[in-house]
């Protein structure tokens, strides 16, 4: 027994050498942080988070374009303190979005950070930046229960699905005067969130809903279809992504189901209409807390920004790019009104209230928005133009 | 022909340096093995450090992704292994188990508020209970139905954790609870059982602790006589019978012992991950813990181990070709099958049952073929 | 709760037995395969992918904005459906000679053949989202985007049968897909392929014997389960006018479970298993809604198997029958 003791601890105290090593080492390359401050010139990194390159980036490259503006246009003007902007591309993964947050902490030091893009990954990664004190604002994360976790660093320039559904719901039952509703969501997180929320509004005003759910990877959705045809409503949602929704429209027209279709931001897409066909699609209504810049726009701040976001990325800027846009300008504006730490970064976001492209920037208590504004957009023609705010829009 | 033969020599003078290292190993006195255990469980400990870091994962936090992927993708595929390597039979809805470990921390935590040791335990028994629930009626059938059947099975439990919404549908849980911490206890400046929410490696070490007490458990029955009827089984379940071996009791214990590894990573996964849901829990995961069980040697816990770490940690490390990486891992599964089909680090013994043509990684499944079903499986290639 | 059934049985019924007509002609390719090297083929529900994305590159080459009529319309259907049956013909055999032939020769397990399968699985689908699709459908930076296939028939309603409209494109689908399965019952139990086919599948070393090239045998195999599914790809583009990289997953598991629910490597089994599993599925989403469909399925399928173990037809390509 006694030589094998002593074995384990030579085994052991060799383990220990290595790790007070390999510990030294660790320490020893360690780059200091934010540089003592005083000395001139610095750059601040900032990060952009969101789905880059997976299914879904289609909703995340242009905040990310329009971020991406926003910092060339602040460092031209030749600032004190330069920004940088670093991407993080986490394909909607949660557990991605988590191990590259806790890089962009603990290696890439980034103050600040827009995004993460989606709901899901942000209820993964947003408590690691607030442990970390990293002020972030979302161009995109719409579920409504974000805001109610307390979290002091977290901010987003959208109103939420608890927003946007009352408001798609009261849009419904208002200016499009439906009585008897089919509402179908494709049990993802945002589409069932929303779903449920055009559910209860409805009901609180004596709507009839009928509901059911679809897989958005199936192709088939006959079964839906066949319910939504014995129901007859006069208008039907969707709470799900542009892809479902295409497939959905084309399905219900083939089976001669012509009841007004509507759906949430998720949808707002160039594919619902050739996913649907242009015939099928005509008339598509889609709600959506975003503003995109239209052809026939007036104001020239909006139109300004549209012509620079096309300059530089040779498309129009689509979902959530003036979003992405102010996302970051309320970044630059507090790092150039002298603030550089996470802490008086974020101190500066809360007393932020300036004219963005999209809307007001003022933020709630909470990090919500305080403007509250849904617009509404129609299919006509093969193309996906304004209606107008929710509250207002009329249905030609 | 010829390259035919230069890969039969590569492969050759690779087996031979594995072979030579194992008859050592085999050798050797058992002082020198426990020896080799306790450096290999030191290293284990030491991995988080950032020097590996920079080289292992440029591209993400390092002690994240020992955590996830690599951990939970080694502790699960031990738990297969168990039911695939060791028993032979084929679980394509293994994620099942995983999940229904993430669910019970999950809701326990949040709903009753049970601590993450008790949740731990409650999780164990829960998975073995549904594994012994879906092997009761389905561990009669033969091969590949049972294949189909746990797809099913996996698929199902996704699915209806979706569509109810009294666990959150779609939506998950969020808000679960850690482990609870003991502060102030410090080993190299990590304060090593404080879970919180920045440092990954307190949850780590403790996962590396979990599947350190598993591999010595999988390894004391592999040893003993439930080992020994699970080898029986898989080379001949109809021989096993007539010999007396209670087939189905063993089929349904290595069922039940694998469900509740799974269990008990789906655990210790929800205690660190916040938040859960449906999606976490794909068909992709069961098939990428087979792929790792298969690459690295079904039935060595060794090749099991390594092939786990290859699965998951190739990936993270090439995240820089970004889209291309998925491309090129598919591309690298039909090159190692096509040049070591049984494995990177196959068990000896599966090696000698697939020289005699007796089933060995040939018996899919609980359907296992003689000598004659066994090339038939092949397609009779000669 | 089953009154929304009884209300709309009939919408239901034909809409089951059309997608289940699409899951038997894919099931076939995983019986086939199986049946004679006893291999789950995983990588079978990317050929059927590769046959909805050659069907739906005809419909673009040909530049079709409207929907056709006459000769124009049976050429643009004969096209789709072999360029379609084609290209996937083609990629099952390919599949066949890099990921599961070299397995074959050296004698590898069928649990590596397995890994081989998904593997090639995942080369495939990823090239198509990162090369083919951006490159050969010219659509940079969308390779994992839905692709929208243009319509080429119209889709008009030609009778009722107890509130059920039966349009013109799921009669053609229906008959296409029962007629090429009577087709392939007939070559595998009237040619002399198909007598090789049987006698491998039931003792490839008597076979071999008896003057059987089994190498061909298991190309023949591929080529036959990949047409199969190649034309179940246009029928499908045809239908529902969508293809995406990811598109055969959902698609394959539910063929499988046809094939499995059928009876594995029984031809016939493959097309009652899926006209079942179609049925099924759609009666079960009309009681407890579509959310529930896939669980209805696979559970159907668990219950199935405990009173039939091996399906409902049986094994019957491997027994008697010769």
């Amino acid at each position: 027994m006694r030589p094998k003791i002593a074995r384990l601890g030579g085994v052991l105290a060799v383990g220990v050498a290595l790790t007070v090593g390999l510990a030294a080492c660790g320490g020893g390359s360690e780059p200091t942080p934010g540089g003592g401050g005083a000395s001139a010139p610095t750059t601040l990194k900032i990060g952009f988070m969101g789905d880059l390159s997976g299914e879904n980036s289609g909703i995340v490259i242009p905040p990310s374009n329009g971020a991406q503006l926003a910092v060339d246009e602040y460092n031209a003007t030749n600032p004190k303190v330069k920004v940088e902007m670093i991407k993080y591309d986490s394909r909607a993964d949660a557990t991605t979005a988590v191990s590259l947050a806790q890089k962009a902490i603990k290696d890439d030091k980034i103050v600040a950070l827009v995004g993460p893009a989606f709901s899901g990954e942000s209820k993964q990664a947003v408590p690691l930046l607030e442990e970390a004190k990293i002020p972030n604002i979302s161009a995109s994360a719409t579920n409504a229960d974000l805001a109610k976790n307390g979290w002091k660093f977290w901010h987003r320039v959208v109103p939420n699905d608890g927003v946007q559904g009352p408001a798609i719901a009261d849009f419904i039952s208002g200016a499009a005067a439906a009585k008897n509703v089919f509402v179908v969501d494709d049990k993802s997180e945002y589409g069932k969130g929303i779903g449920d929320a055009v559910r209860a509004q409805l009901k609180s005003k004596g709507v009839t809903v009928t509901d059911d759910a679809l897989d958005p990877a199936a192709t088939d959705y006959s079964s839906t279809v066949n319910k939504a045809a014995a129901a007859k409503p006069d208008a039907i949602f969707f709470g799900g992504y542009y892809a479902g929704a295409g497939k959905l429209i084309k399905q219900l027209r083939d089976k001669g189901v012509d009841a007004k279709f509507f759906s949430g931001d998720g949808s707002l897409d160039k594919g619902i209409i050739e996913g649907a066909g242009e015939k099928q699609a005509e008339g598509t209504l889609i709600g959506c807390p975003c503003r995109i810049p239209t052809p026939d726009e007036s104001d020239e701040k909006v139109k300004k920004f549209a012509a620079d976001y096309k300059a530089k990325f040779g498309a129009d800027p689509l979902i959530y790019a003036t979003e992405g846009y102010d996302a970051m300008t309320t970044f630059l504006k507090a790092i150039g009104a002298g603030a550089t730490t996470t802490e008086t970064i974020n101190d500066a976001i809360g007393k932020s209230d300036f004219q963005g492209i999209s809307k007001q920037i003022k933020f709630d208590p909470t990090g919500e928005p305080s403007a509250k504004s849904i617009y509404m957009y129609q299919v006509k023609g093969g193309q996906i133009g304004l209606l107008g705010d929710t509250t207002t829009a009329k249905l030609g | 022909m010829s390259t035919n033969s230069t890969i039969t020599n590569g492969r050759n003078a690779f087996s031979a340096f594995i072979d030579g290292i194992r008859d050592r190993w085999a050798a050797a006195p058992s002082w020198q093995r426990w020896t080799v255990y306790i450096m290999l469980f030191v290293i284990a400990l030491l991995l988080p450090n950032e020097s590996f870091g920079r080289f292992m994962s440029p591209y993400s936090d390092w002690a994240s992704v020992l955590f996830f992927p690599i951990g939970t993708y080694v502790v699960l595929a031990i738990g297969l292994n168990v039911v695939v390597g060791q028993a032979g039979l084929l679980d394509l809805g293994f994620v099942a188990f995983f999940a229904i470990g993430g669910y019970s921390m999950a809701l326990l935590g949040t709903e009753l508020g049970l601590n993450f040791w008790e949740i731990l335990i409650l999780g164990v028994i829960l998975s073995a209970l549904s594994g012994v629930m879906l092997g009761g009626p389905t561990l009669r059938l033969r091969g590949d139905y049972l294949a189909i059947v746990t797809l099913g099975f996996g698929e199902i439990v996704r699915q209806t954790a979706e569509n109810t919404d009294a666990i959150g549908g779609p939506r998950g849980i969020a808000g679960i609870p850690h482990p609870p911490s003991i502060e102030g206890v410090e080993l190299f400046g990590i304060e090593i059982f404080k879970y919180g929410v920045l440092d990954p490696r307190p949850y780590y070490y403790l996962l590396v602790v979990v599947a350190t007490a598993i591999i010595i458990f999988v390894k004391r029955w592999e040893k003993s006589r439930v080992g020994r009827a699970w080898a029986a089984i898989r080379e001949d379940e109809d021989a096993a019978e007539v010999m007396g071996v209670p087939t189905f009791k063993f089929k349904l214990l290595a069922f039940a012992i694998g469900a509740s590894i799974g269990g008990a990573m789906g655990v210790v996964w929800a205690g660190k991950t916040i938040s859960i849901n449906p999606n976490d829990f794909l068909f992709m995961l069961s098939a990428t813990i087979l792929a790792a069980v298969v690459l690295g040697g079904s039935g060595n816990i060794p090749g099991v181990i390594l092939g786990a770490f290859l699965v998951a940690w190739l990936p993270e490390r090439f995240r820089g070709l970004s889209d291309y990486r998925i491309l090129v891992f598919g591309a690298a599964l039909v090159a190692l099958m096509i040049f070591r089909p049984e494995g990177l680090l196959p068990s000896r013994r599966r090696r000698a049952e697939l020289a005699e043509g007796t089933g060995g990684m040939g018996s899919l499944g609980a359907e296992v073929p003689g000598p004659e079903t066994q090339r038939a499986a092949e397609g009779a290639g000669k | 709760m089953f009154d929304n059934l009884l209300g709309s049985f009939w919408p239901y019924t034909i809409d089951g037995l059309i997608v289940g007509a699409i899951y038997g002609l894919v099931a076939l390719g995983y019986t086939m395969v199986y049946g004679v090297l006893r291999l789950i083929n995983f990588a079978h529900s990317e050929v059927f992918m590769i046959g909805t994305m050659a069907s739906a590159f005809v419909v673009m080459t040909l530049g079709i904005t409207t929907p056709l009529t006459g000769f124009a319309l049976i050429g643009g259907l004969l096209l789709m459906v072999l360029v379609g049956g084609a290209a996937s013909a083609g990629s099952a055999m390919l599949l066949e000679r890099i990921a599961y032939r070299p397995l074959r020769k050296r004698g590898a397990s069928r649990l590596a053949a397995l890994i081989s399968a998904i593997g090639a699985s995942l080369f495939l689908q990823e090239l198509f989202a990162l090369v083919i699709i951006p490159q050969v459908f010219d659509r940079p930076q969308q390779g994992r985007n839905q692709m929208g296939v243009a319509r080429i028939m119209d889709k008009e309603v030609l009778f009722t049968i107890g509130g059920a409209q039966i349009r013109v494109d799921q009669i053609l689908i229906f008959v296409a897909a029962i007629g090429m399965m009577v087709l392939l019952d007939l070559l595998v139990n009237r040619t002399k392929i198909g007598r090789g086919i049987r006698a491998t599948s039931q003792d490839p070393e008597t076979a071999v014997l008896m003057g059987v090239d089994i190498d061909k045998i298991v190309r023949m195999t591929f080529l036959i389960g990949g047409l199969m599914a190649g034309v179940a790809g246009a029928l499908f583009v045809l239908q529902f006018e969508v293809t995406k990289f990811s598109i055969g997953f959902l698609l394959g598991i539910k063929a499988f479970t046809a094939a499995v629910l059928g009876g594995i490597g029984n031809l016939r089994g493959a097309l009652v298993g899926g006209l079942f599993l179609g049925l099924i599925e759609n009666y079960g989403a009309a009681v407890f809604g579509s959310g529930w469909k896939d669980v209805i399925a696979f559970s159907v399928l668990v219950l199935v198997l405990m009173f039939r173990p091996t399906g409902i037809l049986g094994e019957s390509l491997q027994q008697a029958r010769a």
